[in-house]
């Protein structure tokens, strides 16, 4: 709320300190730091994605133009995420309130523990989980989905293999949840005693109080998460590379169809060694696509999350 | 609305450690009842422990028996989220919800209810609970506005607002101006004043001149040492604990002689 403010120069000298000298220095270092390695990479991504965008269907591999090359792509990416966060981000809060709030003290510390070390696990590790273990189990999911709700466009004909976006999807959520569900728990746990008694004053239950007194004050902090999470998801290379057979991708509705979606990251792990010439230009080109959803979802999200600013309990 | 309290034979407990021990008061309905006593000797957790705010702490228990009007407060079919609706509290620091908006505040304890209420019942009880805490002039133009941007008395009473807007039995209140300044204070001893008419007040003060001014009934709460429990030392009418205390440790703590 209040913010302290240096007194104006004027005839009152201002003692500088050298500890206050050198961390200024240092925080402004670091923050000056971001900025020019977000600059550098927009700008290569832009210098070397220009020719791909422009290329002739000719010169590339693909044979097509770049925006019909490149939709399908978005499409999978962004389908992909999606399904992902509407899977973990309500796991994510859950796991957390309950390690925060519910568990009793150890249980809730050595799942808290257990959460960080899934953190830790590669992506090629959840990727050879997809494949071997997970997409064989889904088959029999599909087919019932294929038959009891294949009037919906989502389950149409289903895969064989289980190697399907959805699947894809559910790796991408499991891979995201032990971040997510690490900040929100730290954050849970931050909300001040008084706010919680507050709520439970007024004869809330526990739940009531989550919604009362947690969620609120936690706020941006699960934003913040489910970003990161975000982030992850959208970019998520190898794991989803490693599930969705290979094609360059095709936009349909279908999410556990054999002929399944692509994303912007996999097509790109997947082409790179492979490419030359305008076609390399052109994976570069659906990275700096990549750069601005992403950039575009983080903006949104803080946008709603300022919009609440003066309600936010910081002041 | 208004009930008594009746305490037997209390004993708190967290844990193996007793906290206080062996208090037996009865409280008055309509009536305000003030804790007084030194740092430490259990009237805080005495008075949580009449709403049970207390369990909030893991392996808080009690042994004794607190009766509302006769209805047993720890009996087994005695849910303390349904005790909590009942019995009403303001805290020592004000804590409105920060993400709330000074409407909304007011409506909390309504909202847990769940009861669906249309827009004017809803603004009613606003209106009325806000005017019972005496700040209905300095935010009836503002009520979208955030709590938190009030000042800490102006908190303070919209903390009392919210936990009167659900028309308790009684009201606790946990050194409701020891982090207020006098003018606030003095606002709000003659909120409590006028509250009394409708609630049962209990109030916990280190203010020995505040406990004078607002409370009919006065009990002092004292250690007999280090880690030993608190205890009700003495109880009666605020006039004769303060002129003509039984206890010679009342009389040292009342007169400023004393730790």
């Amino acid at each position: 709320m209040t913010s302290t403010q240096a007194p104006a120069p004027g005839k009152n000298t201002v003692i500088r300190r050298p500890g206050d000298r050198i961390f200024s220095g240092l925080s402004l270092s670091a923050g000056v730091l971001i900025l020019v390695i977000l600059a550098g990479v927009a700008i290569f991504l832009t210098v070397q994605g220009i020719p791909g965008i422009t290329a002739h269907p000719d010169e590339v591999k693909s044979g097509k133009s770049f925006l019909p090359y490149v939709w399908p792509l978005v499409f999978g990416t962004l389908v992909a995420a999606t399904i992902a966060m509407l899977i973990a981000v309500p796991v994510a809060i859950g796991v957390a309130l309950f390690i925060s709030h519910y568990a009793p003290r150890k249980l809730g510390q050595g799942l808290g523990y257990l959460i960080d070390l899934l953190a830790a696990v590669p992506s090629v590790v959840y990727g050879l989980w997809g494949i071997g273990f997970l997409a064989p189990r889904m088959v029999p999911f599909y087919a019932w989905l294929d038959e009891h709700l294949g009037f919906l466009p989502f389950f149409g004909p289903a895969s064989a293999t289980g190697r399907t976006i959805l699947t894809a999807s559910i790796v991408l959520a499991v891979m995201i949840l032990p971040i997510m569900t690490a900040i929100c728990r730290e954050i849970f746990l931050q909300t001040p005693r008084l706010h919680e008694e507050a709520a439970l004053a007024l004869g809330a239950t526990r739940w009531e109080m989550a919604r009362l007194a947690i969620f609120p004050y936690a706020r941006s902090g699960i934003v913040s998460a489910a970003m990161l999470g975000l982030g992850r998801a959208l970019g998520e290379t190898l794991a989803v590379a490693m599930v969705l057979s290979v094609g360059v991708g095709t936009v349909t509705a279908n999410l556990i169809g054999s002929d399944n979606p692509s994303t912007i990251a996999a097509n790109i792990a997947l082409g790179f060694a492979e490419a030359t010439g305008k076609s390399v230009n052109a994976l570069i080109a659906s990275g700096l696509v990549l750069f601005v959803i992403t950039f575009l979802v983080n903006f949104a999200a803080r946008s709603i999350v300022d919009r609440r600013k003066e309600f936010s309990g910081a002041n | 609305m208004a009930k008594s309290i009746d305490v037997s034979d209390l004993n708190i407990y967290y844990g193996d450690f007793l906290a206080v021990e062996d208090v037996t008061i009865p409280i008055a309905a309509k009536s305000v009842t003030a804790f007084i006593g030194p740092s430490g000797c259990g009237k805080s957790t005495f008075l949580r422990s009449l709403n049970r705010m207390h369990e909030v702490i893991r392996g808080a228990r009690v042994e004794g028996k607190v009766l509302i009007d006769g209805q047993d407060l720890y009996g087994a079919d005695m849910d303390p989220v349904n005790v909590r609706r009942m019995i009403g509290m303001v805290f020592q620091r004000p804590n409105p919800f920060p993400t709330m908006s000074i409407y909304d505040n007011v409506l909390a304890g309504q909202k847990l209810n769940s009861k669906r209420m249309k827009k004017t019942e809803a603004d009613d009880i606003v209106e009325r609970s806000l005017r019972s805490a005496g700040l209905w002039a300095e935010v009836k133009e503002r009520l979208d506005r955030p709590g938190s941007g009030l000042s800490g008395g102006q908190q303070q009473r919209l903390c009392i607002a919210r936990a009167i807007s659900v028309e308790p039995e009684i009201l606790l209140m946990d050194e409701p101006c020891s982090a207020l300044d006098p003018i606030s204070t003095s606002v709000i001893e003659d909120l409590i004043h006028e509250l009394k008419s409708q609630y049962t007040i209990v109030i916990v003060t280190h203010n020995m001149q505040q406990a004078a001014r607002v409370s009919d009934e006065t009990a002092f709460f004292n250690l007999s040492g280090v880690g030993k429990p608190g205890r009700l030392i003495e109880h009666g009418r605020t006039e004769t604990i303060f002129s003509n205390p039984t206890d010679s440790a009342t009389e040292a703590y009342i007169q400023g002689r004393f730790g």
